[in-house]
C-alpha cells in the first residue's frame, strides 16, 4: 500500500502534504508516493523539522491508492481532507443572492 | 438579558488577553502543540479537518440583535460568511486562522461575550430551556440562575482541569425542551412540599459511547445552597472520576460504579461541610441579576386577534408555519416564534451573515431585541405579538428562514460530522439533506406529525442520536461510511435511550431505510394522532426491523 | 533547582530522599507516602523538618492524622491535564485546616499557577525547562476572581455589595 505525509499548517490549519522537494503543498496530487514502509517513516522523521519550527502540526501518514485516475486516499476522511471543503455545496456566497432570485421567480 | 458590570467586562478583557499571549507563546515555541491544546480548547478552538473551528458561547442561549450583529460581522471578516449553531445553544465557525482569534475574541468581547470554556475538560457553557421567561407554567426564570452558574463556573480554579467535560442545563417546567437529563448535571427548578423554590439535581446523564439517563440525587436543594452543592458534586467527581480511560471519565461512569445513593452520600458529605461557607449565595447578589431578566415592556393585548385568525385560515402556508413554528407566551397576545434554520436541503444550524442581519433587524423590529438560539439548533425570537406575525413571516421567508418544520421530520439535529470534524467517522450533514429533501412536502411532513430525528456522525453523540424518536449514528467500516440507526429515544420529560434497529446501512441506503421506518409507521399507528414515539413504544421494534430489512434485501434483488 | 513563592524564585530548602537513601542529618527532607507510614515514628523523631509528597491517586486524607507532624505537603502534576490536585489543595486547607506548606510538583505549568494559589499551594517546582519569569507574569492576568476560595482575592461578588474587607481600588 502507497502512503503518504500529511500535516495542517500551524497558521491556517489547511491539510497539507509533503512533496519529493521536502516541502509541503496544500494540493494532495504534489505529495510524494511510499510504496515502502522504510520511505514513509524517513519522510515523517523528515517532516517532524517543521514542527520544531512551528510550521506545521501533527504530521502522519495515510494510505493512498493508485488507479487509472492517479492518486486517492483510500479512506472517506482523507479524501474529505484533500478536497479542502466539505462534500456538499456550501456555496454560502451566493446563497442569499440564489434566495432572491428564486423569490422574484 | 444580562449586562456586564465592571468586574464582568474587566475579566473578559483580561481572558481575551491571556489567550492572546497563549497564542504568541505557542507561535514562539514556548508552548508545544500538545501543552497549547487544551489551552485553546478551553477557548472554544478546536484544529478541525480543514481549519480551526471556534466555538463561541451564547450563555443559556441568550442574545441580543447587537450580539448577533457582531455574530454576522465575525462570521464575513474572519469566516466564509456563515456560522453553525449547535446544540448546546453556542455557534461556531468553521475556518478561522488561529492568528486572528485573539481579534475575533476582542470583538466578541466588545458586545459582552466569549468563546470560554466552550470545550475542553472544564465546566462548559451552560444551557437552559430557550422557552425561559415565556412558558406560563415556569417555576421561576432559569436565566437568573444561568448566570449565577456561569459566573461561578468561569475559570474555577478547582475545576478547570476535570477528567472529562462537564455540562449543566436547566430548566424551570415539566415539560423539558432542553435535554435535561443527558447532562452531567441536570437542574431542574422545582417547588417543595413547603412551597420554597430550589434545585433538583439530576447528576450523572451523558450520551456518547455509554448513555445514561441522569438519576435523581438529590430532591430539593435551596437556592441559597446552589453553589455549595455544585461545588461538593464537582470535588467528588474531581478527585474520584476516572482518568485512565477517556471513555470511562464523564461522571456518569463514576455515579453508575458507586450508585446514584452512595454518590449521593458522598456528595452530602462533603457539602455538609461546605454550605454555610463563603458558597452561600446572598439574597443581594441573586436580587441584582434577577433585575436583568425582568419583563420587557409588554403591552396590554386582547388574547385573540380576529385578523390573525384569518390570516391563518385564508393562507394555508401560514397557517402551517404558526402551527409548527410558534408556542404559546405567558402573555396575551404574544407568541414565542422559532426561525428554522431547517430549510430543506440545507446543513442544519447554519446561518449565513446576511441571514443573521436580517435576524437582528427583526428582534428589534418585533421582539425587543433578543433572540434565543434553541438545543435543537434553531433560533427563537421569544416575544412576538400575534398581530405582527404574518409580516414577521413574509419577511423570514423572503431569507429562507420561514421553513414550516419545528418538530416535524425534517427538523434535524446534525452534528457538523466527517465534513469539518477530526473525530468524525462518518458525514452527518449530507445525510440530513437528503433526508430533508425526501420529505420535503410539507403535507406530508404535517401527516408524519411530530418526530425528533438525530444523526451523530460518531459515538460522541454531539447529534443526540441515542435520543432522537429516530436516530442515526455514522459508523466507520474500513474508511467507508456506515449508518446505524437507533429508534424509540427522546430526549423530552418522557426521556429514553433509542434501541438499535440491526446492521448499519450504506450511504446511499439510509435514506431508504428511513422511509421505510416511516411508511411502517404511518401504516401501524392507531390514528393520525399517535406520535411515532407512542407507536413505537406500543409495538416495539420487531414490526420496523421486518419491514426495514426486508424492503431492503428486495430492493438489492431488484438491482441485481 | 529553585522554587517559587508568589511568582517569586526562593532556593529550595528541601531534599527529596529516594525511599531506599538514607536521610540526610539535619536537613529539611520529603520523603514518599510509603516511606512516611512506614518510618513514622523514626520520621517524627527527626530535629528536622519532614514532609511528605502525594501522588495524584494518593488523597491528603491518607495523611489527615499525621498532619501536626508534617511542614510539607507536595502534591504531584504527573501531567497538566489531571487536575485532582487542585482539589487535594483544598481540601488540606479548608476541610483539614492545615497551615504548612504546600508545593506543586511535576508537569505544573504557569497557565496553571494562578488556580494553584487559589486553591491554596504554597510554592511550586517548575519544569526546568520553562521561563521562571512567566509564571510571575500569569499572575498578573487577572484581576477579577468569580469563585470565593480561602487565598484572600476579594470575588467580584463580594466587591459588588461593598462586602470586601479591604475594598480594592
Amino acid at each position: 500500500m502507497n502512503q503518504m505525509v500529511t500535516a495542517q499548517w500551524l497558521l491556517g490549519g489547511e491539510s497539507i502534504y509533503w512533496t519529493s522537494a521536502g516541502k509541503w503543498s496544500e494540493s494532495f496530487a504534489d505529495g510524494a508516493l511510499f510504496a515502502d514502509q522504510a520511505g514513509a517513516d524517513a519522510a515523517l522523521a523528515a517532516s517532524q523539522e517543521f514542527v520544531k519550527q512551528r510550521v506545521v502540526v501533527g504530521p502522519y501518514l495515510i494510505e493512498v491508492e493508485v488507479d487509472s485516475e492517479g492518486p486517492k486516499p483510500t479512506s472517506a476522511r482523507e479524501r474529505i481532507r484533500a478536497a479542502h471543503n466539505a462534500t456538499f455545496d456550501i456555496d454560502h456566497g451566493s446563497w442569499t443572492a440564489r434566495i432572491s432570485d428564486s423569490i422574484s421567480d | 438579558m444580562y449586562r456586564y458590570d465592571q468586574f464582568d467586562a474587566t475579566f473578559v478583557r483580561e481572558r481575551t488577553e491571556q489567550f492572546r499571549g497563549q497564542v504568541v507563546r505557542r507561535l514562539a515555541g514556548e508552548l508545544t502543540e500538545e501543552e497549547f491544546r487544551p489551552l485553546r480548547l478551553k477557548n472554544g478552538l478546536y484544529l478541525q479537518l480543514h481549519a480551526y473551528m471556534l466555538r463561541v458561547a451564547i450563555p443559556y442561549g441568550e442574545l441580543n440583535s447587537k450580539q448577533m450583529r457582531k455574530l454576522a460581522f465575525i462570521a464575513r471578516r474572519y469566516d466564509k460568511g456563515y456560522g453553525h449553531f449547535t446544540t448546546r445553544q453556542n455557534i461556531q465557525y468553521n475556518w478561522p486562522r488561529l492568528d486572528d482569534v485573539p481579534d475575533i475574541l476582542k470583538h466578541l468581547a466588545d458586545v459582552e461575550m466569549h468563546a470560554i470554556q466552550t470545550s475542553g475538560n472544564c465546566i462548559r457553557n451552560v444551557t437552559a430551556d430557550h422557552l425561559a421567561g415565556v412558558a406560563a407554567d415556569e417555576v421561576e426564570d432559569p436565566r437568573v440562575w444561568g448566570e449565577i452558574i456561569r459566573q461561578w463556573s468561569t475559570l474555577h480554579p478547582e475545576f478547570s482541569y476535570l477528567p472529562r467535560k462537564f455540562k449543566i442545563a436547566l430548566i424551570a417546567t415539566d415539560q423539558d425542551r432542553a435535554a435535561l437529563r443527558t447532562h452531567d448535571i441536570g437542574l431542574k427548578i422545582v417547588r417543595n412540599e413547603a412551597g420554597e423554590v430550589g434545585f433538583a439535581f439530576y447528576t450523572g446523564g451523558g450520551q456518547g459511547r455509554t448513555p445514561i439517563i441522569g438519576p435523581l440525587v438529590k430532591a430539593f436543594v435551596k437556592k441559597e445552597d446552589l453553589l455549595s452543592y455544585l461545588d461538593a458534586t464537582l470535588r467528588v467527581y474531581n478527585m474520584h472520576g476516572r482518568r485512565d480511560n477517556i471513555y470511562k471519565a464523564r461522571i456518569k461512569i463514576l455515579v453508575q460504579a458507586l450508585g446514584p445513593e452512595e454518590f449521593g452520600r458522598q456528595v452530602e458529605e462533603e457539602w455538609l461541610r461546605i454550605k454555610d461557607s463563603v458558597l452561600k449565595l446572598p439574597d443581594a447578589e441573586v436580587a441584582r441579576i434577577r433585575a436583568y431578566f425582568a419583563d420587557p415592556d409588554y403591552e396590554k393585548l386582547p388574547a385573540f386577534w380576529p385578523e390573525f385568525e384569518a390570516q391563518k385560515k385564508n393562507d394555508a402556508e401560514f397557517g402551517r408555519w404558526v402551527r409548527a413554528n410558534t408556542d404559546p407566551h405567558k402573555i396575551d397576545g404574544y407568541a414565542a416564534v422559532t426561525i428554522s434554520l431547517k430549510p430543506v436541503g440545507m446543513a442544519p444550524g447554519d446561518i449565513t451573515a446576511d441571514q443573521m442581519d436580517v435576524v437582528a433587524d427583526l428582534a428589534d423590529e418585533y421582539s425587543f431585541g433578543e433572540v434565543r438560539a434553541t438545543h435543537r439548533q434553531n433560533l427563537l425570537l421569544p416575544h412576538v405579538r400575534k398581530q405582527d406575525l404574518y409580516h414577521l413571516w413574509q419577511r423570514l421567508k423572503a431569507v429562507k428562514l420561514a421553513e414550516p418544520n419545528i418538530g416535524l421530520i425534517s427538523d434535524i439535529i446534525a452534528c457538523p460530522g466527517l465534513d469539518y470534524c477530526n473525530l468524525a467517522n462518518a458525514r452527518s450533514i449530507p445525510v440530513a439533506q437528503r433526508i430533508s429533501r425526501r420529505f420535503s412536502d410539507p403535507k406530508r411532513l404535517a401527516e408524519i406529525g411530530e418526530l425528533r430525528l438525530n444523526i451523530s456522525g460518531c459515538i460522541n453523540a454531539c447529534g443526540h442520536h441515542h435520543v432522537g424518536h429516530i436516530g442515526i449514528l455514522g459508523v466507520d467500516k474500513k474508511g467507508d461510511e456506515f449508518y446505524q440507526v437507533t429508534l424509540g429515544g427522546s430526549s423530552a420529560e418522557d426521556i429514553s435511550i433509542g434501541k438499535i434497529l440491526g446492521p448499519a446501512f450504506s450511504y446511499d441506503d439510509i435514506t431508504d431505510a428511513i422511509e421505510t421506518v416511516i411508511d411502517t409507521y404511518i401504516g401501524l399507528r392507531n390514528d393520525a394522532s399517535e406520535r411515532f414515539i407512542d407507536t413505537y413504544r406500543r409495538v416495539g421494534i420487531e414490526p420496523f426491523k421486518e419491514k426495514v430489512y426486508g424492503s431492503l434485501k428486495e430492493r438489492r434483488s431488484a438491482a441485481e | 533547582m529553585v522554587v517559587l513563592k508568589n511568582g517569586v524564585p526562593q532556593p529550595n530548602e528541601w531534599v527529596r530522599v529516594a525511599d531506599d537513601a538514607t536521610l540526610p542529618e539535619g536537613a529539611k527532607v520529603i520523603v514518599s507516602l510509603e516511606r512516611w507510614q512506614a518510618e513514622r515514628e523514626t520520621l517524627r523523631q527527626r530535629n528536622a523538618a519532614v514532609g511528605v509528597s502525594l501522588k495524584s491517586d494518593q488523597s491528603p486524607l491518607l495523611v489527615k492524622d499525621d498532619l501536626d507532624h508534617l511542614s510539607l505537603v507536595a502534591l504531584e502534576f504527573p501531567k497538566f491535564t489531571d487536575g485532582r490536585a487542585f482539589s487535594y489543595a483544598r481540601v488540606l486547607r479548608d476541610r483539614l485546616g492545615y497551615r504548612g506548606e504546600i508545593r506543586a510538583f511535576g508537569q505544573v505549568l504557569r497557565d496553571q499557577y494562578l488556580f494553584m494559589l487559589r486553591c491554596g499551594i504554597d510554592t511550586i517546582e517548575p519544569p526546568a525547562e520553562k521561563r521562571v519569569e512567566g509564571y510571575a507574569e500569569a499572575l498578573k492576568e487577572f484581576s477579577v476572581f468569580y469563585q470565593p476560595t480561602n487565598d484572600h482575592r476579594e470575588t467580584a461578588l463580594r466587591l459588588r455589595h461593598g462586602l470586601a474587607e479591604s475594598v480594592a481600588a
